[in-house]
């Protein structure tokens, strides 16, 4: 069973001061699914990616990474006293790592509101990329002895490029491109080091319809070429709804509701709290 | 104009015409201009050596130039280091004077000509496993930089954790501790204290340091352009995103600390032979703030701009001299031109630069042959249009 689990949230619970963020987080992904986190706004979603990608050490819970425990943790130090979550007592172990070493474990993800890096041509944000699982030390690479390893890493960098449609803006400046194209960008210089398990956060935010009809496209073909498994969070219902196997809805931090695109539609909790009455 | 038009002419504006449509090329790095670049750059570097030779030849009516030459050419190695580090890994630190200082005094000591250290030590005594240890100039340089990238591994576990202002602190206050280190007491038999060092035996000719400079700045260049350099790059531009590329922060910015401070410590072994005689007054801050302005002036994030930053600085400080100088209109003696004015204008000249040049000189680009030229079409383009 935990083989199958590309991805197993534990118990999670990351408290802020007295602010519980994400309240006793349980999931699990399977390999090749795509899976959607929603529900409404300041409801924990992107807290829980950040605690799945390392960059917030969750207050208790556990989270595990095919079949191996990359995170860790139970309420310590002042936390003690002001935890305020359920489960207190079942996690013992504190393993904490940092997001580049998760990254290289094979989660890869993309960021709510873009970061890409600013100064740098479309090209290079996607070679940068490469550089983790790069060989070459720091004088094997000032001097150029991996030379045919960089010419590879820039070939590869390249039909990423081409692959999400911005060959023609591969010298330009990633922060001059439009909107939706940087969210490409993201996607690709994620898929630069070589996941398995692909984050997307709001993939298509300040998309137009056509434009996420397409990215639902993508998704689902990224997910068959590259043998990924997607977890993403996203507001179009359209775009969940088309593309998840299933669906987990958060609300304040805790989970009301999972299952099939279907059931969650007609789940009176989820209609109440986020989808509304208007979602047939 | 049509939206296709449109498209095509900011890719030109950019400077990467070429790069849209053949992926394949870009990827590889082609530049279709290659012949040429390559023909001006063998060109400009054949006639810059040819001045060098002239001015190497006829060594005494031009020791003046070749000073200053040579002083900019240090200077530059340090300010490509510093950029290095601010610039292309953003971190701010302001230890550079404590770094050449340990890179100059380890130089310096080491170079020293053992039938003379007897006369530079004659206060204090010298240490006795000191007495016989000489190195020739460029391994006691080497072993400098090393000492210098020894501190800054050191020191960058516990610093290298701030973060801007803060990082620039505490290099700052390491800057201090290392010259109040070297003047100290218990130091007199190896540092020779408060009474510095001298005798160390200078360049033998210009091509020496200019050779050594560019040596060090070409490795530093090459590892700005390795995918490690672009990884601070990345670094720099966002650290939340270069972590989640899997990008170790601290072990990219402990690596470019202790990288840019081994290439400072060697710049002040330069200097160290280049002055001939140091004592820890010439590590103070100022020295710190010199490179900083050549950074700044040159363009932060710039290699090329440092460069000419340094050439601009320190020849700037003397083609200024004249302002030193008495100076009258018929028998009207103007009051202003007397010392000290110099350095009004040149501080008035260096804002006024900062001011109209915000992003420095070369801003973060590189000088290229492409870059030039695609600045005066886009000159004629514009003339032609209005």
């Amino acid at each position: 069973m935990a083989a199958e689990n590309v991805l197993r949230i534990e118990n999670v619970t990351m408290q802020f001061g007295g602010v519980v963020a994400v309240n006793n987080l349980s999931m699990e992904i399977n390999q090749g699914e795509i899976v959607a986190l929603i529900g409404p706004n300041g409801a924990g979603k992107t807290t829980a990616f950040n605690v799945v990608t390392g960059v917030y050490e969750p207050t208790n819970g556990r989270v595990q990474f095919q079949g191996n425990t990359i995170i860790e943790n139970h309420p310590r130090g002042k936390m003690k006293k002001l935890y305020q979550g359920e489960n207190p007592e079942v996690f013992s172990n504190v393993i904490s790592k940092t997001p580049d070493r998760i990254t290289k474990l094979g989660i890869a993800r993309t960021f709510q509101n873009i970061r890409l890096f600013k100064a740098m041509t479309v090209f290079d944000n996607v070679l940068i990329a490469t550089h983790m699982r790069s060989k070459a030390n720091v004088f094997s690479a000032a001097f150029r002895v991996n030379a045919a390893e960089e010419a590879a890493n820039r070939e590869k960098a390249m039909e990423l490029i081409e692959m999400v449609g911005l060959l023609d803006n591969a010298g330009d400046i990633a922060t001059s491109l439009p909107y939706g194209k940087q969210r490409r960008l993201e996607i690709a210089r994620a898929l630069a080091t070589k996941p398995s398990l692909l984050l997307l956060d709001e993939p298509a935010a300040g998309m137009n319809p056509q434009e996420t009809e397409e990215l639902a496209h993508f998704i689902v073909k990224i997910k068959d070429d590259f043998k990924l498994t997607v977890f993403v969070i996203e507001h179009h219902m359209d775009l969940v709804m088309s593309i998840s196997d299933r669906i987990y809805v958060l609300n304040f931090g805790s989970l009301i509701a999972q299952g099939t695109p279907a059931d969650i539609q007609s789940d009176p909790l989820v209609i109440d709290a986020y989808l509304g009455t208007g979602v047939s | 104009m049509t939206e296709k038009n449109k498209g095509s002419l900011v890719s030109k504006d950019t400077g990467k015409a070429y790069a849209s449509g053949d992926g394949k090329a870009f990827a590889k790095r082609k530049d279709p201009h290659r012949g040429r670049n390559l023909t001006l750059t063998v060109i400009t570097s054949a006639l810059f050596i040819a001045l060098m030779v002239w001015y190497q030849k006829n060594a005494y009516d031009h020791s003046y130039a070749i000073s200053i030459i040579e002083r900019s050419a240090i200077y530059a190695v340090g300010a490509v280091a510093m950029n290095l580090l601010t610039g292309f890994t953003g971190l701010f630190s302001l230890g550079q004077a404590g770094f050449m200082a340990i890179g100059a005094y380890v130089t310096g000591v080491l170079t020293i000509p053992v039938t003379a250290r007897q006369s530079v030590y004659y206060m204090n005594g010298i240490a006795p496993w000191l007495e016989k240890l000489h190195l020739p100039m460029v391994p006691a340089m080497i072993l400098g930089g090393l000492a210098a990238a020894g501190f800054a591994a050191l020191i960058g576990i516990p610093v290298l954790r701030l973060k801007s202002d803060y990082l620039a602190i505490a290099t700052l206050g390491f800057a201090e501790i290392i010259r109040a280190l070297l003047a100290a007491p218990m130091m007199d038999t190896i540092t020779n204290g408060s009474y510095g060092i001298n005798n160390i035996p200078g360049y033998k000719n210009m091509f020496q340091p200019l050779l050594i400079a560019a040596v060090c700045i070409l490795v530093m260049l090459l590892l700005i352009n390795s995918s490690y350099g672009r990884a601070f790059k990345a670094i720099r531009d966002d650290e939340v995103a270069a972590e989640a590329m899997g990008i170790n922060l601290f072990r990219h910015k402990e690596l470019s600390f202790v990288i840019s401070s081994f290439f400072t410590g060697i710049s002040g072994g330069m200097l160290a032979c280049y002055m001939r005689s140091i004592d820890t007054k010439t590590f103070q801050v100022t020295l710190t703030y010199n490179v900083l302005l050549i950074v700044v002036l040159g363009g932060i994030g710039s290699v090329t701009g440092s460069i000419i930053g340094s050439f601009l600085i320190n020849g700037g400080q003397e083609w200024l001299r004249f302002l030193d100088e008495p100076h009258a209109i018929g028998a009207f003696q103007i009051p202003l031109f007397r010392p000290g004015f110099r350095m009004v204008i040149y501080s008035l000249l260096l804002m006024i630069v900062v001011l109209f040049w915000r992003s420095g000189i070369m801003g973060n680009r590189e000088f290229s042959w492409n870059l030039l030229f695609q600045r005066r079409r886009k000159k004629k383009a514009e003339g032609g249009e209005t």
